[in-house]
């Protein structure tokens, strides 16, 4: 009997906790409401399907613990038992993958209007790059980053020299305004990753990865490593701020530019 | 290496070995150290891989004493923390769980479950042991070498894990790992051959595949997939060697490491991971194929009832097993890889989800209208049950590309792999040493010890692991030494690892419990007979118990019936053992 | 991956071929009573049944040949990116081929004198069959040192890297078969020849060495481009 009874306190336990626990995703600042949907569609299903089936094995070992003189019954298979739990499986599981994957296709599908913001990533720090008043950012590759140049600029690539260089400070992003966020590592793997704007993406050395949101709340959000990258992984931070337009203009224009840095001419230290 | 048997189990089919010269050891040491016996070399991998487990343990106490109090152990600095995470995750995955469900329930089972004498290649098995024993002192030796072992993380991803800024990159850790690995490999590659051609050749006359208990279906499944899996492995280590030890450029891009510029260039870090994730998604199964076949013999066993729907269990094992080659990249849905990748996975990860509730249903309905004997192999299996049904729901997020985007590197994820493959195959390896140490060692193991051990063990894990899956939801991530001031993360979430903690120490303990009923039962167990749980597959037909060198004395078994004749209606006992021959009399009605 | 999953869909296609003569599909609750196994062991008694250990060699087989296929789908992954230049392919590495070639023709050779009871007469042909494959070796390290020698070191580009992995895991491979031909070789000198052990022995060398040939020639194919030019044709087809 106590069996049958931790298992029901399992099941009412569990549930209990999900309903009461303090612990919740953080207020969402993005887009990405119909993620936390497909999420709360997934914690629908499985829990019942959680709760149905533990409850039922509860039951059973209520109803058929061995007694003296009871004999198990003999039935080796039932089809259309099977056959229907399978089904119901297989449109339990439907059920997530459709809006699963119509969620990723906007997810993958970056609208035009997005403006590009990069994210250079090195142990253990984080730098951003903006593109100037030509709305384009210049190339940059690993093999050109030197102390003078920390993000790798190409020099000889114009649309380079006014992009606004911000190292190891914070980003401000203006709210409202869909950004893709370019993703560049110098050294190892790192991931970007703010809790509040649910999307997230690894950051490669060698390669250009990407993801898009948009910010719908202002505030100011930290910015986390979600890849193992060493020793200084846990302390490598950042900022966002997101605000209004008129304030991030504000902003943008008391950064310095790619060619404000290189004239400024000082080294300066890498970390 | 191909190996010529020295006796004569290559001319003729295994089935018909005689009562043979090697049976009959001359020496001590060929009887208990350089044994070609297959039980003997079981046990042997069974207690090198709880050792080495053991270790594992402890680094887990440590990992969670600096999450729950950062700063209060000195000993335990970043450089620590992060070698004890990659040596508990990769000893607890391949040293452990793959070498104890593989090289010990396997060694142990398939020869007596399928009615051999002994494994096809008995010195290979041999050979597989001790390469296994090297394997892991190798990584022990991590341990002792200057600048410890490696801090990469289990997952070993390049660049980082050859870089000056993790522990162990530039020391003896990363490459004392990737040898260790490379030795495992060979040395399972071994194991795994005997495993395999056991199965297709050396079974007893009668025994037919769908005769086959399920635990030699899953552990047979699972080395199948892990001889195709480990190959991946093996591959991404030697091209990491070299470009650690060699300076090639596999995955190493053009790095500026500390404002200093590598020699390396144009590798892809990504190509490592596809590698990795190529046997490391199958190794998933690897270690839940096994524990799927034996738990559901120890359901059937303990509920006096027949497994339900076997036919369907079959197949789903074949199944999960080819599908989970198909699914690996649901490990990198955000790893920067060409993501129209994630409608293909997410899809095939989604659709392995189906044969795995099958079984799930076929085992609770195994329980409806059984006789439950709610014995200690029983209550494991319940654990079982209850542990898997929520880890596997959790992988349905995970596996779900877009939802696992904003979960994916948090504690959820540590969460769900333990509940799915570190919890719940370890229930069903306590399970089934509670289950086979009778037939292992005369005696049974002591059931108080055995309650008191399985009811802090269930409910211990499940109060560490259920909560944390809410601390991957609020967004901490994982491997984090300490969280220090984030302001998303609330007080009461410092509280629950507090929590958490406490509870990672007394299960740890809880353990000690279990080893001690190990040692105490061997002497003063109650004797268990041939076949206490009465039984009906082969291994507990052995005419003597532990069964001896060869298993079957003079005359090998001949199988008359499937696994699973329990509680047949009409019959005299609520067992048949598959050596009965005829029905006796016996009718039967089977619903058709 | 393409490469590994093509390999992998002719292991899965063996692997239902035989499953589907296992009788998957049958109730075994309801057959109690002696069953006559499937295959090998019941139904052709004439046929004598597969030994374990040729059983073994297949799947040892199928082990190196997952390795050797990711390693290949490790090679095109790699390749696609901008700092790959080939490596010119040695001269020499041609006659290495016709020696590897060879040995396993006397492999062959040898496999069939052993068939028709000749155990005296297939003596040299195994050793030939070793010399030959102790020559390839032998031609595979020159091979690397000419290639050095013209400044194709290991570290200087990705195509000069795999090209000496590769070489180097298959040399592995051909040094343990070596071994053991070695071994079967010194027993078919012995005076006390036991003709169904060599029998066995020599077909399962000839098995592996076949194996191997075909290892090489598909590794040799890749480092002479051929292989690059069937990869551009599959993708423009798919695109």
């Amino acid at each position: 009997m106590a069996v049958v009874l931790i298992l029901v306190l399992i099941v009412v336990g569990s549930v209990l906790f999900h309903v009461l626990s303090p612990w919740w995703w953080t207020p969402i600042a993005s887009n990405w409401t119909y993620i936390d949907s497909t999420l709360v569609i997934t914690f629908w299903i499985t829990g019942i399907v959680f709760v149905a089936v533990v409850s039922f094995m509860a039951y059973c070992v209520f109803r058929f613990r061995h007694k003296p003189g009871s004999q198990a019954a003999y039935e080796p298979e039932n089809r259309r038992l099977e056959w229907l739990l399978a089904s119901g499986t297989a449109v339990g599981v439907a059920a997530m993958l459709a809006p699963g994957l119509v969620v990723w296709n906007q997810f993958i599908t970056v609208p035009d209007d997005a403006v590009p913001v990069e994210v250079v990533s090195q142990q253990w720090l984080w730098s951003f790059r903006l593109p100037g008043a030509d709305g384009k950012l210049g190339r940059a590759e690993t093999r050109d980053v030197s102390p003078e140049n920390p993000l790798g600029l190409n020099k000889n690539d114009a649309s380079g020299l006014d992009d606004v260089i911000i190292e190891g400070g914070e980003l401000h992003l203006p709210v409202g305004k869909p950004v893709r966020i370019l993703l560049r590592s110098v050294d190892v793997l790192h991931d970007f990753y703010v809790p509040e704007f649910r999307a997230k993406m690894d950051m490669i050395p060698g390669m250009i990865t990407y993801f898009w949101f948009t910010p719908t709340r202002t505030g100011s959000f930290e910015i986390l490593c979600a890849e193992l990258c060493g020793i200084g992984h846990a302390q490598m931070r950042g900022t966002v701020v997101v605000e209004e337009a008129a304030d991030y203009q504000t902003w943008l224009g008391q950064q310095q530019t790619f060619t404000q840095l290189m004239a400024s001419g000082e080294p300066r230290p890498a970390n | 290496m191909v190996e010529i048997p020295s006796g004569s189990a290559g001319a003729i089919p295994s089935a018909e070995v005689e009562d043979v010269e090697l049976y009959h050891p001359k020496s001590w040491w060929t009887k208990y150290v350089f044994s070609q016996d297959a039980k003997i070399i079981a046990v042997q991998y069974s207690l090198t891989a709880i050792a080495i487990g053991l270790v594992a343990l402890v680094l887990s106490w440590l990992m969670r004493l600096q999450l729950a109090f950062p700063g209060y152990f000195a000993f335990i600095d970043a450089d620590h923390y992060y070698q004890f995470i990659t040596m508990h995750g990769m000893i607890m995955v391949i040293y452990l769980l793959t070498a104890l469900f593989l090289g010990g329930f396997g060694n142990y089972l398939i020869p007596l479950m399928v009615g051999a004498r002994d494994m096809v290649f008995p010195y290979a098995n041999m050979l597989s042991y001790w390469i296994y024993l090297l394997a892991v002192l190798i990584l022990a030796a991590g341990f002792f070498a200057p600048g410890g072992p490696t801090g990469a993380g289990w997952t070993l991803y390049p660049p980082q894990a050859v870089l000056s800024g993790t522990p162990g990159g530039k020391d003896w850790g990363i490459l004392l790992m990737l040898s260790s690995l490379i030795v495992f490999i060979i040395g399972f590659t071994m194991g795994g051959l005997n495993y395999v051609v056991t199965v297709l050749q050396g079974r007893a006359r009668g025994m037919t595949l769908m005769r086959m208990p399920l635990t030699v279906w899953g552990i047979f499944t699972a080395t199948v997939m892990a001889l195709l899996a480990f190959p991946a492995l093996f591959v991404a280590c030697v091209m990491m060697l070299f470009d650690r030890l060699l300076g090639t450029s596999f995955f190493m891009p053009a790095i500026v490491e500390m404002g200093e510029q590598l020699q390396h260039g144009g590798g892809s870090p990504i190509l490592f991971q596809h590698l990795f994730w190529f046997f490391g998604h199958p190794e998933v199964y690897i270690v839940a194929l096994p524990a799927f076949g034996i738990v559901s013999d120890l359901i059937s066993t303990h509920a006096r009832k027949n497994i339900f729907g076997y036919r369907m269990m079959v197949w789903a094992i074949v199944v999960i097993g080819a599908l989970s080659f198909i699914v690996w990249a649901h490990h990198m849905y955000v790893s920067g890889m060409n993501p129209a990748f994630g409608f293909f996975f997410a899809t095939t990860t989604l659709i392995i989800a189906v044969p795995t509730a099958i079984k799930v249903y076929n085992w609770v309905l195994t329980l409806w209208r059984g006789d439950i004997h709610l014995t200690l192999p029983m209550l494991f299996a319940l654990a079982f049950i209850v542990t898997f049904v929520n880890g596997g729901l959790t992988g349905l997020f995970l596996g779900n590309v877009v939802v696992d985007v904003p979960l994916s590197d948090t504690m959820f994820v540590v969460a769900h792999f333990h509940m799915v493959m570190g919890v719940a195959p370890i229930l069903v390896i306590f399970g089934a040493i509670c289950h086979w140490y009778p037939k292992v060692t005369g005696r049974m193991l002591n059931e108080t010890l055995g309650q008191i051990h399985f009811w802090t063990t269930f409910l211990g894990t499940y109060a560490i692991f259920f909560p944390m899956h809410y601390l991957g939801l609020l967004g901490v991530p994982r491997r984090y030494f300490e969280m220090g001031e984030t302001a998303f993360v609330p007080p009461s979430a410092h509280t629950l690892n507090i929590f958490i903690t406490v509870m990672a120490l007394i299960v740890g303990a809880a353990q000690m419990v279990f080893l001690f009923n190990l040692v105490w039962s061997l002497f003063r167990g109650r004797e268990a007979g041939g076949n206490p749980w009465r039984a009906t597959t082969l291994e507990w037909q052995t005419p003597q118990t532990p069964p001896a060198h060869g298993n079957w004395g003079k005359e090998l078994p001949v199988v008359y019936r499937w696994a699973y004749d329990y509680s047949v209606p009409g019959a005299a006992e609520d067992f048949i053992p598959q050596t009965a021959p005829a029905d006796g009399g016996i009718t039967r009605e089977v619903p058709a | 991956m393409s490469v590994t999953l093509i390999f992998l869909a002719v292991i899965a296609a063996i692997i239902v071929w035989w499953l589907s003569g296992q009788r998957l599909a049958s109730k075994p609750w309801l057959e109690t009573g002696s069953v006559q196994l499937p295959d090998h062991h019941g139904t052709d008694q004439q046929q004598p049944p597969v030994p374990a250990v040729k059983i073994g060699l297949f799947v040892f087989l199928g082990v190196v040949g997952a390795l050797f296929s990711l390693a290949v789908s490790a090679y095109f992954m790699r390749m696609a990116s901008t700092d790959w230049w080939g490596t010119p392919v040695p001269r020499l590495l041609w006659v290495n081929t016709a020696a590897l070639a060879l040995s396993s023709v006397a492999l062959q050779w040898a496999r069939r004198e052993a068939g028709h009871g000749h155990m005296e007469s297939l003596r040299p042909v195994l050793a030939a069959a070793f010399a030959l494959a102790l020559f390839f070796l032998v031609g595979q390290v020159q091979a690397w040192r000419e290639l050095t020698a013209a400044g194709y070191v290991l570290a200087d580009n990705p195509a000069n890297s795999f090209f000496y992995m590769l070489t180097g895991l298959h040399g592995l491979h051909i040094l343990g078969g070596l071994a053991v031909l070695a071994h079967t070789t010194v027993r078919a000198f012995a005076s006390d020849v036991q003709p169904d052990r060599l029998r066995l022995s020599i077909d399962l060398s000839a098995i592996y060495s076949h194996f191997m040939l075909a290892v090489w020639l598909l590794l040799f194919a890749l480092f002479a481009g051929w292989a690059n030019d069937f990869f551009d044709l599959c993708r423009t087809l798919l695109t």
